[in-house]
């Protein structure tokens, strides 16, 4: 039966997935931005000005994208989550109101000197620019993970007739589980990014063109994986030991656990029942979960069954996210590692099979994050405030009929815009290629951003 | 109550507003190009119209993301009883905000399409202006919970299609007279035309409005009405109409440039502060006044110092960010 409260969870489910991709590979392409605007103000090789020329182009496309659905969420909070708003808002709004005033104003602020400004300021000017964009992104990251962790995890307040007053702000802004989290975000948009990068100037290397200009990212690009990914899988742990820890029915559904027990085996595959309360065609390494959980042999896991059945979530979907996301991410640590072992031996550019598979890689970054992050949201159902308020009671007293017409219209319109057109536009620009600037172009700037007052002093 | 419980809510209420002044100053202009698009008459006209907004729309936008958030951070009682209330102009809106933030950013990157994308930037900056005015005048006629759960479409009103209508012109008003300001030659002379349409316009919906609004409510009516306070209030609508006739005569004479622009958006705030001072205490109207909406004081006091510190800090870049592009545009700029 689709009820409100089922339509809204899906129309949020839907919106925010599409969301994330966008900020994500924003903080990534910032980021990458000014490390190559930096190489260029340092080194003075306009190979490093045409990276950041390009690059420019795609995060232009993705920022736009990424700020106007992140406003359809921030509504979305009061239309559907109205219940949330009212007993939540006291902490969440604020940290919002400050996510909005400290980040999303630089960020927004700047954008348009970083994007047009290449002749309209000084370099030193443009870079800070672009050094603040690429902050202010992460700091968005940092406070919307906040009110998130604050939601799998809450303290730092008071219940008050049932709305959630904060009484300790410190406590809430240094949640136990908050920093290994945001590592966690900051890498995965950081690979999805690189997964990215690789496959664009591998298709390049593929086809033989803008040679000079792809080796070099591509290059950076293999190093960059062959650091971030081993080190995604260390914070991926720290993160896994946080959720035993605080969500131990999170863990028992990610491991698909049913009787609290000892010594329990990992599963790489098995088909989660909910009904039954047990797993089929189960295919285990012994003591594994155990180890990755607690780090201990003897590590003792609490069971689905250890709460009634309407406080677990749905296993299969928190089952099989959290294996698409490792697996995923195992197949990216080994072809960074072959890829940095390429070039550690002076081979990378001998092999086409390479750029074909880091073509083939390009979403797996951002499948990977998207699973993870299914992992967590459905991990923790049925609370959308952890053990404290159920999703159910979260959603807005609304007609059904208004969330279908605004669901069905929000379906179409991303589908359009964000679906069809974004990636028309993207794979434009990359078979349009990078511009070649000449020393002349950057240094006396007769392009046509230049107003004719300038031009004319 | 104490003192930190009864003033807390009134800054919020304040910078609230004063966030929701600057999105409509700066996003309204964007709408307003947006609307005027189809009175470009080729392709390089709309270039130029898009090349004012292009550099700051971002950022203008981000007010709009504010509003809402300290919204929702200072006032979460508010937040959560009015956006269900009016679900679907907020839907409308958001989506056509989606629509345009896109079509700003594709219409660059397209050559076969461009033309489609224009009209996509007209029918969503109509459709977001319209929306803003009918939620206004949804707002200020105030509404009951039970009604609207029965009929989700109560918030069509006559008054709330005159505001929508009011907003779009108003909007209209401020993107020509900014195109005024920033373009020159013959669309400028265009545009010099077209915002006296606008202004007439404008100041016809001012009128309508500030008549009709005193008669929504009993409580409007006893504000506007109160005989201690009229000498004070009357000078809202006679300075509104001293800047209707120096803006009539700047657009008439075309000696100065930036007046218009400067003009319109001062009969703007005033239309503001007047809608403002009918709806005060209340954030949902007459049925929740701001101290009932507020959160609790550790929250107010948790977000205060944020907002001292930030907000100046982003007016100061907001005001740098427009005089790096200040000037007149010479050409379409892309990046």
């Amino acid at each position: 039966m689709l009820t409100p409260v089922t339509l809204s969870r899906i129309q949020f489910a839907f919106t925010i997935t599409f969301h994330i991709l966008y900020p994500a590979f924003s903080i990534g392409l910032a980021t990458f931005i000014a490390i190559m605007e930096g190489a260029w103000l340092r080194t003075k090789k306009i190979i490093y000005y045409d990276i950041c020329r390009f690059f420019t182009k795609i995060f232009a496309l993705t920022f736009g994208v990424g700020v106007v659905s992140g406003i359809v969420m921030e509504f979305q909070v009061g239309t559907n989550w109205a219940g949330l708003s009212r007993d939540a808002g006291d902490i969440l709004g604020a940290l919002f109101t400050y996510e909005v005033m400290s980040a999303f104003f630089i960020e927004a602020g700047f954008l348009g000197v970083m994007l047009f400004g290449w002749h309209k300021v000084s370099k030193r000017l443009h870079y800070m620019a672009t050094l603040l964009v690429a902050v202010g992104v992460i700091i968005s990251a940092f406070l919307i993970l906040i009110a998130n962790t604050w939601m799998q995890h809450p303290i730092g307040f008071v219940l008050e007739n049932g709305n959630f007053t904060p009484t300790d702000w410190f406590a809430i802004l240094t949640n136990p589980m908050l920093l290994s989290r945001f590592f966690h975000m900051v890498l995965s948009a950081y690979i999805a990014t690189g997964c990215v990068i690789c496959a664009i100037s591998g298709y390049y290397l593929l086809k033989k063109q803008n040679e000079i200009f792809s080796k070099k990212v591509f290059k950076f690009g293999v190093i960059a994986m062959a650091i971030l990914t081993p080190t995604q899988l260390i914070v991926g742990d720290m993160v896994g030991l946080d959720v035993h820890h605080y969500q131990p029915i999170k863990s028992a559904a990610i491991e698909g656990v049913w009787n609290t027990s000892r010594g329990v085996p990992y599963l790489i595959f098995a088909i989660p029942d909910q009904a039954n309360e047990k797993n089929y065609f189960e295919i285990g390494i012994p003591y594994a979960a155990s180890i990755i959980n607690t780090h201990s042999l003897d590590g003792e896991l609490v069971g689905l069954k250890s709460v009634p059945k309407d406080e677990r979530p749905h296993v299969a979907t928190t089952f099989f996210s959290f294996r698409i996301m490792l697996y995923l991410g195992g197949l990216m640590i080994l072809v960074s590692l072959i890829s940095a072992f390429l070039l550690y031996r002076n081979k990378l550019y001998e092999y086409p099979l390479l750029y074909k598979i880091w073509i083939l890689l390009a979403p797996a970054g951002f499948v990977a994050m998207e699973m993870g992050w299914f992992t967590a949201e459905s991990g923790r159902q049925p609370w959308v405030v952890y053990q404290f308020l159920r999703t159910a009671d979260a959603a807005s007293d609304v007609n059904r009929y208004q969330v279908m017409a605004s669901f069905a219209v929000l379906l179409i319109v991303y589908g359009i815009i964000f679906g069809f057109f974004y990636f028309k536009y993207l794979f434009k620009t990359i078979k349009k290629g990078p511009k070649r600037f000449s020393d002349k172009e950057i240094n006396y700037p007769f392009g046509y951003l230049q107003s004719n007052d300038e031009a004319n002093k | 109550m104490t003192d930190l419980e009864y003033i807390l809510p009134i800054v919020w209420y304040c910078i609230i507003g004063g966030g929701i002044l600057m999105y409509v100053i700066l996003d309204g202009y964007t709408q307003g190009i947006g609307i005027l698009m189809p009175f470009a008459h080729n392709m390089h006209e709309r270039n130029m119209m898009m090349s004012v907004v292009l550099p700051t729309w971002d950022g203008n936008q981000t007010w709009l993301v504010f509003g809402t958030a300290a919204l929702y951070g200072a006032f979460p009682a508010a937040f959560g009883t009015l956006l269900p209330l009016i679900y679907l102009p907020i839907m409308a809106m958001v989506i056509s905000i989606l629509f345009r933030g896109v079509a700003f950013e594709y219409r660059m990157k397209s050559t076969e399409y461009a033309h489609i994308w224009d009209r996509v930037i007209f029918t969503s900056s109509f459709i977001t202006a319209f929306m803003q005015g009918n939620i206004l005048g949804a707002f200020v006629e105030g509404f009951h919970h039970e009604e609207l759960l029965k009929n989700y479409f109560a918030w069509h009103s006559p008054f709330a299609y005159l505001t929508g209508i009011g907003v779009v012109t108003g909007y209209a008003l401020l993107g020509a007279t900014r195109i005024v300001h920033k373009l020159d030659g013959p669309l400028q002379f265009y545009m010099y035309r077209v915002s006296k349409v606008c202004l007439i316009l404008v100041a016809l919906f001012m009128a309508i409005v500030s008549i009709a609004t005193p008669f929504v409510h009993p409580e409007v009516f006893s504000f506007w009405f109160d005989l201690k306070k009229i000498p004070f209030l009357a000078f809202l609508p006679l300075i509104t109409g001293v800047f209707f006739l120096w803006c009539w005569y700047e657009l008439i004479s075309q000696h100065n440039d930036t007046m218009p622009f400067i003009l319109s958006y001062l009969m703007f705030i005033c239309g503001y502060v007047g809608l403002g001072l009918s709806t005060y205490p209340y954030l949902v109207p007459r049925s929740m006044t701001i101290w009932e909406a507020a959160a609790p004081t550790s929250t107010l006091l948790f977000m205060t110092p944020g907002a001292a510190i930030m907000l100046p800090v982003i007016l100061v870049y907001t005001y740098s960010a427009y005089k790096i592009f200040k000037g007149k545009v010479h050409d379409p700029i892309s990046y």
